[in-house]
């Protein structure tokens, strides 16, 4: 008979078990209720950065104004995917998308905000924009100057996926808009010159993040289309040398909102906190480090501070060229609508 | 008497030719070189890339650290809770007959056949705030979905299988007889089970929790799902990684992968010297057999 050494002292084994799980579980309850107001931002993946700069300047703020010691938790993911976790029950005091239609969500899917969110905040709730740029290799081997350059034969277009992400959305949308507005243009040109476009797209990322990796890292591809603040990013991380910016001769104006998420502040009694955080946004000093972090600030006098950032070029927007946000994501990346059209046909 | 025997199997099995066992053996060592070995190596290269201090600083960093003491708070849960149930279904499946037997074994492997993504959503259709639960739950300020209980209920799930498979062998192997011997020897069912079934599994048993807790710690999938992505509260070390890759944070990144793969590194020496306990234990009983 084998002595059951491993179980002889089963009592003291147990009661070791027991104080390591009380204390595993004491730990997983501390963690919930840290004292203190506290706010919840689900934003998307870029927008760490932004908000690590912003959160300790309002806080301090904050502080001064109502000596409250607030705690602000960030939450960040592909836009979609967040919009979906708000949607299910993750408690988001304030929403902060890159693109309208993930808040929209909101209000459709689960009535956590009013239909007329956007007209809560200055600006239809954007408090900075960007937009699409094209970033090429150094040097420019294969010349990409415009939107027209991407439809060349030999030309690898790197962007994710416009079906799930804003980003892959707005180059979608640029695209579109641009070939719409040259000489002679219209629907039909515009759908042949997206689906074009897309047949030299080797692959499409599953997010913004994703995109930039398999450009920079893998080294695929010639071009890769994504936000201009994005750029500033890649040039952080993989340094100034590696790449150039193409501004093309028109593109699409990068609509990041936010919002206060109704059900869930006037639940938590935060909407207090909540409200001031997202108006801090447009205050001047927000709005310097969204500069910083290169996204085009709205107060006029920043935004004039740090031109040398931001080149002047030409920009039309979802409400100009496709009637709103609602009626584009219906007519273009809703099931059957353009996308899956044009991208099915390859 | 136990050495020829294994001179004897030994020879059987190198009957091929040299080539074709040198051939095999290259195959196997480089196949391994480059899918497991080469990985590993990188994880620590990447990690190490802008050296030691880099490295030390971005595992210290409170969101690193945190991410690592909710995935070693959601295993010490849900490995316990998944010992108790894999030891009550292996010793009912194994040492009792009843209606629905194969059904019961069928339903432990489902977390196996399940896709973990689809593991989490399940969660997320029970407990969200949209799912059958989810008015129920918000009305009464229970949080399950996005907050610990639902890391622990997705990492249970995809965890279950690990420890009753591994025991259901093992405990058929071994029959009925010393138990049976014991009740008749007047002992209750609780002494049967201390003294007689859980010396006879123990090694199994701990194998089978080695196996668990590795992947309790690793999943990614499900938990992802269910997570939130908060920072500093419902990210685990998995999710992190994905999150610091995300942001070009590669040395960080690599760095809490690191940690991952060290845990994982000790796993496996603690099931190799599990497997060779096991095997000096069925050695010794073989042993007895034979003398006896």
């Amino acid at each position: 008979m084998l002595s059951p050494s491993l179980f002889s002292s089963g009592v003291t084994d147990m009661t070791k078990l027991t104080r390591l799980l009380t204390a595993a579980v004491a730990t997983a309850l501390s963690a919930a209720s840290l004292a203190g107001p506290e706010l919840l931002n689900v934003s998307y993946d870029v927008m760490r950065d932004f908000y690590k700069d912003l959160n300790p300047a309002f806080i301090k703020a904050y502080k001064a104004k109502t000596g409250e010691d607030l705690v602000i938790q960030q939450s960040h993911g592909g836009s979609g995917k967040q919009a979906r976790a708000v949607i299910d029950g993750l408690e988001a005091d304030v929403i902060t998308m890159n693109m309208p239609p993930d808040i929209d969500a909101l209000h459709d899917k689960a009535k956590l905000i009013p239909e007329s969110w956007a007209s809560r905040l200055p600006n239809n709730s954007l408090p900075f924009t960007s937009l699409q740029v094209l970033i090429v290799r150094k040097g420019n081997p294969k010349q990409i100057k415009d939107w027209s350059d991407l439809v060349k034969p030999g030309v690898q277009v790197v962007m994710p996926n416009p079906k799930v992400t804003g980003n892959g959305r707005y180059s979608y949308l640029a695209a579109w808009g641009y070939a719409l507005r040259q000489p002679g243009g219209n629907e039909q040109k515009a759908r042949d010159f997206v689906a074009g476009l897309l047949k030299n797209v080797p692959v499409l990322d599953s997010g913004g993040r994703a995109a930039t990796t398999t450009f920079m890292q893998r080294q695929i591809g010639d071009v890769l289309l994504t936000f201009e603040n994005e750029a500033e990013m890649i040039a952080r991380e993989f340094g100034r040398g590696q790449f150039e910016v193409v501004y093309p001769s028109l593109s699409i104006r990068a609509e990041p909102p936010v919002t206060v998420v109704d059900k869930v502040v006037d639940k938590k009694g935060t909407r207090k906190a909540a409200e001031a955080y997202l108006k801090f946004l447009w205050t001047p000093a927000a709005q310097e480090i969204a500069a910083q972090n290169y996204l085009r600030p709205q107060d006029a006098a920043i935004a004039k501070k740090y031109a040398a950032q931001f080149p002047a070029i030409k920009l039309f927007t979802v409400d100009e060229v496709f009637g709103g946000w609602r009626r584009a994501q219906k007519t273009h990346f809703d099931d059957g609508g353009s996308f899956d059209q044009v991208y099915t046909k390859k | 008497m136990q050495a020829v025997s294994t001179t004897a199997v030994r020879s059987a099995a190198t009957q091929e030719a040299v080539w074709v066992r040198w051939l095999l053996l290259t195959g196997a060592l480089l196949f391994l070189g480059f899918f497991l070995v080469l990985p590993l190596v990188s994880i620590f290269a990447e990690a190490l890339r802008k050296g030691w201090a880099l490295y030390w600083e971005a595992l210290k960093e409170p969101d690193a650290l945190s991410a690592l003491q909710l995935t070693l708070t959601v295993t010490l849960i849900s490995v316990p809770i998944n010992l108790v149930f894999g030891v009550a279904a292996a010793w009912a499946i194994a040492k009792f007959d009843f209606k629905g037997k194969s059904l019961l074994i069928t339903l432990i492997d489902l977390p196996f056949s399940v896709s973990p993504v689809v593991a989490g959503l399940i969660y997320v259709l029970i407990f969200g705030a949209q799912g059958w639960l989810g008015p129920w739950l918000q009305a009464h300020d229970i949080k399950i979905i996005f907050a610990v209980p639902g890391i622990v209920l997705a990492t249970m799930f995809v965890t279950f299988p690990f420890i009753a498979r591994e025991l259901i062998p093992l405990m058929e192997a071994q029959g009925t007889e010393e138990e049976q011997a014991a009740m008749v020897l007047g002992a209750s069912g609780w002494q049967t089970f201390w003294k007689i079934t859980l010396p006879n599994i123990k090694w199994g048993l701990l194998y089978g929790v080695i196996l668990c807790n590795a992947r309790a710690m690793g999943e990614f999938g499900a938990v992802s799902v269910v997570s939130g992505h908060i920072r500093g509260m419902t990210n685990t070390t998995p999710l992190h990684v994905e999150i610091l890759y995300n942001e070009y944070n590669f040395v960080a990144s690599f760095a809490c992968a690191s940690i991952l793969a060290l845990l994982a590194l000790v796993t496996l020496v603690a099931k190799t010297w599990v497997e060779w306990q096991t095997e000096r234990q069925m050695a010794a009983e073989r042993a007895a057999v034979y003398e006896s």
